[in-house]
This record gives C-alpha cells, sequence and structure tokens, in this order.
C-alpha cells in the first residue's frame, strides 16, 4: 500500500478504515463472470441432457458409463436414477426424472436447470458457444491484467508464511473467526487460484471436444485420454465450479456480506484501524 | 404511538436473495421465448457460430487431418443414429437388390454430370481409415471407413468456377411433411469436400457398409460433427447457394437450428 492511499483512507465509527481491495478489472470481470457462467452452465445442462451419462477414453462405452442419469419403469411407477460407478441413487423428481410442465419427463437435469427449459440441443449449444466466447475473453482479460500488473503473484499465490499458517486459518474458518484485513488469508488465495485452474482446465476440455480443434491441435484430446474423457472432465470441472459458488456465497454471507459487496462493487473494504498496512 | 421500523439488513438481504432464488427456481423458462425469436437467433445466437467458423477456419489447414486410429480402438458397438432404414420404395428396391442397381448421380454446377455405380466407385483408388465419429448429442464412436475420395469423383465431373458448396441428397426423410422439407440433405465447403479424409465410404469395419450406417454410400467428414456426414446418398450436386434449396440453412438439421459451420 502507497502512502498516497493511506491518505484517503476514510476512518469509520467502530474503529474501521476503508481501504481499496479490489482494481477495477477484478471487479468488472468477477460481475461479467457471474452473467456469463450462470448461461454457461445452464445451456451446458441442456447439452449433456441429450446424452446424460458420461464415459472415459476416446469413444463412448455405451454398457459401462462412469456416471449417467437415467429414467427407469418399475411397478410403483417411473423413477429417476443416478449411477455414479458402482453406487446408484434414487433423484426421482430431480435427475432422471422430473416434470415438465406437470408431466413426468425422463430428462438428465431438469426443466428449471436448462437453457432453454424444453429439450432443444441446437439452442442450447447456440447459447453455449457464444457465451463460450464472452467467459473466454472476460477469462483473458483478467489474466492478462492479473500477471502484468501482478494481482495474481501478490495477492493470490500464497507465501511459505501463508501455507505454513494454514491450520490455524482452517480453525479460524471453523470458528467462523474472520479477521479484516486487506489481504486475503491463505485458504481464500487457495480457493482463488484453485478456480482460476478449473476454469482453465474447463476451456482446454471444452475445445477437446472441437473434432475441427481436434484437427488443427492433436494434443488436446490426447491430454486428456480421449474425447469422452474430455467431456467427463469439462463436466466434472463444470461442477467444481457449482461448488465454489456454493462455499464462495456462504462465506460472503457469513463474513461480512456489506462489507464484501461493496468491496466488489466499489473496490472499498473496510478492514480493522491498524490493520491497514502490511504486517510485514 | 407510531413507530416506523426500518428493514434490518438480513432482512433485506433476506428478500434479495428470496427474489434471486425465486427468479432461479422459476426455471429458465424466461430464456424460452428469446431462444425462439427469429432475430435473437439470427442477430445474436448465431455470433458464437460465426466466430468459430472464423477461427477454426484460420488454424484448419487443408492438410490438417482428423487423428487416425489402430485396430484396436475401434469400438465394440458403434451407435446408428438418425435414420436407420430409410421406408423410401425406391430404396427398398434397391436394398432388395443388394444395390446392385443404384446409381449415385454427380451433377449441377459440373461440367460433365456422370452417374457412378457402386462397382464404378469400388473400381476407382480407396482410402481407409480408422476415425472418432464425433455426435452433437456428445459421445463417440471409432470406425473403420472404406471408400473413394470425394476429390477423386468431383475432378471427373469437373467443377464449373461458379461451384461454391456441394450438396448430398438422401433417400432418407427424418421428418414426415407434405412437401420435401423432411428429407435429409447436407452441403459442404470445397475445402472439406476436397479435403483428403473425405470420403464416400462403401465399406465399414472390414465389411459391406450396411444399412444402418447408411448403405449403399455415406459421407466421412471427420473434422466436422456426425449429422454433417450425410447417409444414404442418392446424389451430389454442385450448388453455389443453399438458401433456396429446402428451408434455406443447407441441411436437414440446420433448417432445425443446428449450426452449419460443425467443427465443434
Amino acid at each position: 500500500m502507497t502512502v498516497a492511499d493511506v491518505a484517503t483512507d476514510k476512518p469509520l465509527p467502530g474503529g474501521t478504515v476503508l481501504v481499496r481491495r479490489h482494481s477495477g478489472v477484478v471487479r468488472v470481470t468477477h460481475w461479467i463472470n457471474v452473467f456469463v457462467l450462470f448461461f454457461l452452465l445452464q445451456s451446458g445442462l441442456q447439452i449433456f441432457n441429450a446424452t446424460p451419462a458420461l464415459y472415459v477414453g476416446q469413444y463412448a462405452d455405451f454398457d459401462h458409463p462412469v456416471m449417467s442419469l437415467t429414467a427407469r419403469n418399475t411397478p410403483s411407477g417411473p423413477v429417476g436414477i443416478t449411477q455414479i460407478g458402482g453406487a446408484h441413487f434414487d433423484t426421482t423428481g430431480f435427475l432422471g426424472l422430473s416434470k415438465y410442465d406437470g408431466q413426468w419427463a425422463a430428462r438428465g437435469f431438469p426443466s428449471w436447470l436448462t437453457i432453454p427449459s424444453y429439450q432443444d440441443l441446437a439452442a442450447g449449444r447456440r447459447w453455449h458457444l457464444l457465451f463460450a466466447w464472452l467467459f473466454a475473453i472476460n477469462g483473458a482479460v483478467y489474466l492478462i491484467t492479473g500477471l502484468a500488473g501482478g494481482h495474481l503473484w501478490r495477492d493470490l499465490v500464497p507465501s511459505v508464511k501463508d501455507l505454513r499458517g494454514i491450520g490455524p486459518s482452517i480453525v479460524e474458518h471453523a470458528r467462523l473467526h474472520f479477521a479484516h484485513v486487506r489481504e486475503y488469508n491463505v485458504l481464500q488465495k487457495l480457493a482463488y487460484l484453485g478456480v482460476i485452474v478449473v476454469m482453465l482446465v474447463l476451456i482446454v476440455a471444452g475445445m477437446a471436444m472441437s473434432p475441427g480443434l481436434d484437427s488443427a491441435f492433436p494434443f488436446l484430446t490426447a491430454i486428456f485420454g480421449g474425447r469422452q474423457t474430455a467431456r467427463t472432465v469439462h463436466l466434472i470441472c463444470a461442477m467444481l465450479i457449482v461448488l465454489f459458488f456454493v462455499v464462495h456465497i456462504v462465506m460472503v454471507l457469513i463474513s461480512g456480506v456489506w462489507n464484501n459487496l461493496r468491496s466488489m462493487i466499489t473496490g472499498r473494504y473496510a478492514v480493522s484501524a491498524g490493520s491497514e498496512t502490511h504486517a510485514d | 404511538m407510531l413507530t416506523r421500523r426500518l428493514p434490518s439488513r438480513r432482512n433485506i438481504m433476506r428478500g434479495i436473495f428470496a427474489a434471486g432464488g425465486a427468479a432461479f427456481l422459476a426455471g429458465c423458462k424466461q430464456f424460452d421465448g428469446v431462444s425462439q425469436a427469429a432475430w435473437f437467433r439470427k442477430n445474436v445466437l448465431h455470433i458464437g457460430e460465426d466466430i468459430n467458423a472464423a477461427v477454426q477456419g484460420f488454424f484448419l489447414r487443408p492438410s490438417s487431418l482428423a487423428r487416425e486410429f489402430s485396430e484396436a480402438d475401434i469400438s465394440a458397438k458403434f451407435k446408428a443414429n438418425g435414420t436407420t432404414n430409410p421406408d423410401d420404395p425406391g430404396y427398398q428396391a434397391l436394398a432388395a437388390n443388394g444395390f446392385a442397381d443404384y446409381r449415385l448421380k454427380v451433377g449441377g454446377l459440373v461440367e460433365n454430370p456422370m452417374e457412378f455405380s457402386l462397382a464404378d466407385l469400388r473400381a476407382m483408388p480407396a482410402r481407409t481409415q480408422i476415425t472418432r465419429h464425433d455426435c452433437v448429442e456428445g459421445w463417440s464412436c471409432i470406425g473403420k471407413w472404406t471408400g473413394v475420395q470425394l476429390a477423386l469423383v468431383l475432378d471427373k465431373v469437373k467443377l464449373k468456377p461458379e461451384a461454391r458448396y456441394i450438396m448430398f441428397t438422401c433417400f432418407d426423410k427424418l421428418e414426415q411433411t407434405l412437401d420435401d422439407t423432411g428429407r435429409y440433405y447436407e452441403t459442404h465447403s470445397l475445402e472439406d469436400a476436397y479435403h483428403p479424409q473425405t470420403i464416400l465410404a462403401y465399406g465399414m469395419n472390414d465389411g459391406v457398409l450396411d444399412i444402418p450406417h447408411g448403405a449403399p454410400l455415406r459421407l466421412r467428414t471427420e473434422r466436422t460433427l456426425g449429422y454433417k456426414m450425410a447417409k444414404y446418398i442418392m446424389s451430389i450436386d454442385a450448388i453455389d447457394d443453399y438458401s433456396k434449396i429446402s428451408l434455406g440453412n443447407g441441411g436437414f438439421w440446420e433448417d432445425r437450428g443446428y449450426d452449419w459451420y460443425a467443427g465443434i
């Protein structure tokens, strides 16, 4: 932090000080990502529903999916089955079998999670492949400015000292004790860095499913060991982003929702007075 | 005494999340209308395809080949999708006779229109390739295809300079309509048509191409998704424009919303 920044920091009642936390690029790319991922996830689930099963390898071994969402008739009526490896779960009403316009329908993911709500692979693909470009461009702006401006190294890559403090940090999170300081704590750094890596893997796995790109860049499917594996990795990455989203929202809510929201909108974050400068 | 109670921050947040959650749970039905609106499809949703075609067109050289696999990689079960047995009486009559009377008509914007029997095509130099078939639905199968390069056939009929696309008209109707718009057809760029791996396949997995997979003749364009690879080919035409053909989008599935550029 520079001296000029400190001079503009505004003391607040209650012994807190507003400091600049998020740059303009981080804030804008963050909210564009929220918007874009909403469409990507739901059009992606629409595309998944065209073949609601995942396979490993170059081709689909139809009799042995690693995961599938199916509907089955039983004496007591149709049921939705989620299969993962050798395990089967009854997910009637949500996965495999759900209601569409009041009627039971065999669908992987339910209509309220897909764009469009009805089964339409062509439209789902058009939404997905348009928003995929917005996602890639937005991500490129974030990464290039983050690498060039030092945000990634300075704020996200944990130091050895950070990593040594991971145990106490987990304990503090579990006790819902949150220190309000400018810097991210070690768990935040690992989570934000991790989700960036997951998004990059997701993009490459998505590209590996393209027969055109495979012809131009044969290593794309090779690094995954096959197009069907790439499709499986693509969905796993999407689910990891959903998991990140859920944890992120919970943490935003319980660690000071107004302060967090303000910092991602205006860039200003309230910290305890005296902690506004670097500790080291 | 009147007291005005201001909503607490917690209640405001509850309200925001309840509203957001309700909008989310109301489904993505709010995007159904716009997904079907012609102007939105044409001017917005189409942009992704345009970018993909331009970017892949930049990176794909005519010599970029789809990966070819080994015998050990061939799928035990190769899914047959779409039509698996055309009910056209003319097709059924040809099938009954083992396609001995089949004649592939090649015409349109060409110098000398020709007809080819299966024996004529088999007499031409053959290409065999073991490739991965990528369905737009997400699955893949690996099969071994034998046929004649489309380029060799097009060289015999000699394209006129104004030819821009190669159109494949098929025996099967995938949708029953009063006019002929339910008939399967496809159009390809000249670059894909002349690509070395683009073949008219009459053989599959060391045998004769069977009816579920497109007998007597099907197209293989290995750098595209499966729906571009027309089965049950009746005729081939060189054309300069597909906007007046069938529903005007250059293919059966393209007429039903799918991308004409099917490299992704």
